[in-house]
């Protein structure tokens, strides 16, 4: 009985992704190998090489900003989940508000902050400095992405460092470690699983932007998401190479995961999920 | 047992606003079992986590073989802690657990599996060296917090009611354990309990709390013969409390009735509290009987039948190995030195 009804429901969910994820990226590998006339090819694949500085740029860009979004978001998190209960929801809230705001309007925003009349020019102006060349820097672009992504790391990392227990870090100062060893031999280590969710949710869409890469990088710092969005919406309408472009980058991040999962012992997996 | 290692002066907590120890004194001896014992919220967790180096004194002093201790932080006191619930480091294993004290000094490796495999055998555990501590069972566990307390050889160990979450029978073999393992590694224990029985079993001082401040110190023989007041008589094992009359040294009134005892250095006639044990009563036929009173119920307790009898309109708690009908009229009969006559206490409990 059980099995019938749980197979039962879990229908609608196969159909769902047989239609938006399976099919849909079956025709990504099918575009990615054929020209216009159907004819399995792999100029379109090889074609790809010619924008390894792309490819390099957007994964080394998405790299710093994981990072950033990490050394300011590991700290945030551990100190929210000591926090008394009230404020733990306070806080939470506050991290989510920004996510309520749309998009593209909270990147438009920061274009008007950093742009050479901006806001953060006038500022500096005051006190005797600048102007400085902000907007369209890969500097402006790690901003955006560290601005959008950070609530992607903060609340896996929160939501692991909740479960770790107050008696456990007494007991290591119990023990004789010092707050760095607190930090190193408990604090961490526990809270690997909530690092490495935290590093795919900021790492994969960072790595595959193309609306803050073009709103605050200007032209000059073209991302691979920018490339793709070219080949099917742009003037270089060539959705083939889209698609091999796509592929490449959906081998890529799941080269980049299971790298990460190597650092994951098998136990941490599960975290994966949280 | 002679010299102080720990000694406690007019400490003074507060949580919130509100008083949780008030002006504690107390003095720790070398080599000793001593328990802290009392209702939950009497403050004995406190003065342990005091001691612990987790909870700063509002008022008061810890001295620690005389030097005073107060802003010294956990990690350099030389006193570890089995906590309630056990703690463990859920991502490592049963040997990793234990080593951690040992690898945050950066002892070399041979020294840390001589020292680790010594407790393991200490507790035990000898082959348990990489199970995963999340699956083993609670006393394993137990024993593994044990293990990786003792492991750093501190001067004393503070245990937080380590017992609580084992079934009976395994909670009775762990106090034969402790007892032993202090006594072979000569480590002044700190022991937390709300279990009264825990506390007579093991410990060589008892220390009863309530309401924030020490009720009485002593043996447990001491504690359970000559509890100082209602509080620790009511505490330790089960009692009757009745209102008395000192009427001179060693004669009280009450229920109705006047009888001989051992206690004196009362005013004459000075209200009193009279505490007599339920197995202290003997049950006689009801002419012999000092006093006299109706069986109200009877259960059987295994070793002895406990009975709810009414006596001079109050409810008296007797145990015997005899069964008396309900209903019927018994007599009863105390011995003077039966009798514990105790001040009164300002408040009622």
């Amino acid at each position: 009985m059980k099995t019938k009804y749980s197979s039962l429901f879990t229908l609608p969910y196969l159909i769902w992704s047989l239609i938006f994820i399976i099919v849909p990226m079956g025709l990504v590998v099918v575009f990615a190998f054929t020209t216009e006339s159907g004819q399995f090819t792999l100029d379109y694949v090889s074609q790809v090489g010619e924008y390894t500085n792309v490819l390099v740029r957007s994964v080394w860009l998405a790299a710093i900003a994981t990072v950033i979004c990490l050394v300011i978001g590991y700290p945030l998190a551990f100190i929210m989940s000591r926090m008394p209960g009230f404020q733990q929801q306070t806080m939470l809230m506050l991290i989510m508000l920004p996510m309520w705001m749309n998009f593209l309007l909270r990147t438009y925003a920061w274009m008007t902050i950093l742009e050479k009349n901006g806001l953060l020019n006038k500022l500096l102006g005051l006190i005797g400095l600048g102007p400085f060349d902000m907007i369209n820097t890969q500097g402006a672009v790690v901003l955006g992405m560290v601005y959008n992504y950070l609530p992607f790391m903060i609340l896996p990392l929160y939501s692991i460092m909740t479960k770790i227990d107050n008696r456990t870090i007494e007991a290591a100062q119990d023990l004789g470690a010092n707050t760095k060893n607190v930090f190193l031999r408990i604090v961490i280590p526990m809270s690997v699983p909530g690092i490495s969710t935290g590093i795919t949710m900021v790492f994969v869409p960072s790595v595959s932007t193309f609306i803050i890469s073009r709103m605050l990088g200007g032209g000059g710092n073209l991302l691979i998401g920018d490339l793709i969005d070219l080949q099917f919406l742009g003037n270089a309408y060539n959705p083939h190479l889209g698609s091999a472009i796509s592929l490449v980058l959906m081998v890529l991040i799941l080269l980049c995961m299971s790298l990460l999962n190597q650092f994951n012992g098998d136990e941490e997996r599960e975290g994966m999920l949280l | 047992m002679s010299n102080t290692i720990i000694s406690l002066k007019d400490i003074v907590v507060e949580f919130d606003g509100q008083r949780v120890l008030e002006g504690l004194n107390l003095d720790i001896h070398d080599k000793e079992f001593v328990t802290f014992l009392g209702p939950s919220g009497c403050g004995k967790t406190t003065t342990l986590r005091i001691i612990g180096g987790f909870v700063d004194p509002k008022e008061g002093d810890v001295f620690f073989e005389g030097r005073r201790i107060n802003d010294l932080p956990p990690h350099k006191r030389h006193v570890n802690t089995v906590f309630q619930r056990y703690a463990l480091f859920p991502h490592l294993d049963v040997f990793e657990n234990i080593a951690f004290g040992l690898r945050i000094q950066k002892k070399p490796e041979s020294e840390v599996k001589e020292r680790v495999s010594e407790m393991l055998a200490l507790v035990n555990l000898k082959g348990y060296e990489k199970r995963n501590v999340n699956l083993l069972s609670g006393g394993q566990q137990q024993r593994v917090a044990i293990a990786r307390a003792l492991v750093n050889h501190p001067r004393v160990l503070l245990l937080d009611e380590p017992l609580g979450a084992l079934d009976l029978k395994l909670r009775k073999e762990m106090q034969i354990e402790l007892k032993r393992i202090q006594k072979s590694t000569g480590i002044t224990f700190i022991y937390v309990t709300h279990d009264q029985e825990e506390a007579l079993t093991m410990s060589d001082t008892v220390v009863v709390m309530n309401d924030g401040d020490i009720q009485q110190i002593g043996t447990p023989e001491d504690i359970y013969n000559e509890p100082k007041n209602a509080f620790v008589a009511d505490f330790i094992g089960e009692s009757n409390i009745i209102d008395g009359i000192m009427l001179r040294d060693c004669f009280v009134e009450f229920a109705g009735a006047q009888f001989d005892c051992v206690d004196k250095g009362f005013a004459p006639n000075e209200p009193v509290d009279v505490v007599v044990r339920p197995e202290d009563v003997k049950v006689v036929p009801e002419e012999q009987g000092q006093l006299t009173g109706m069986v109200e119920s009877v259960t059987f307790k295994g070793v002895h039948f406990e009975m709810s009898v009414t006596v001079y309109g109050q409810e008296w708690l007797i145990h015997s190995t005899q069964s008396q009908e309900v209903g019927s009229v018994i007599g009863m009969q105390l011995y003077p030195e039966d009798i514990h006559i105790m001040k009164k206490m300002e408040e009622s409990l």
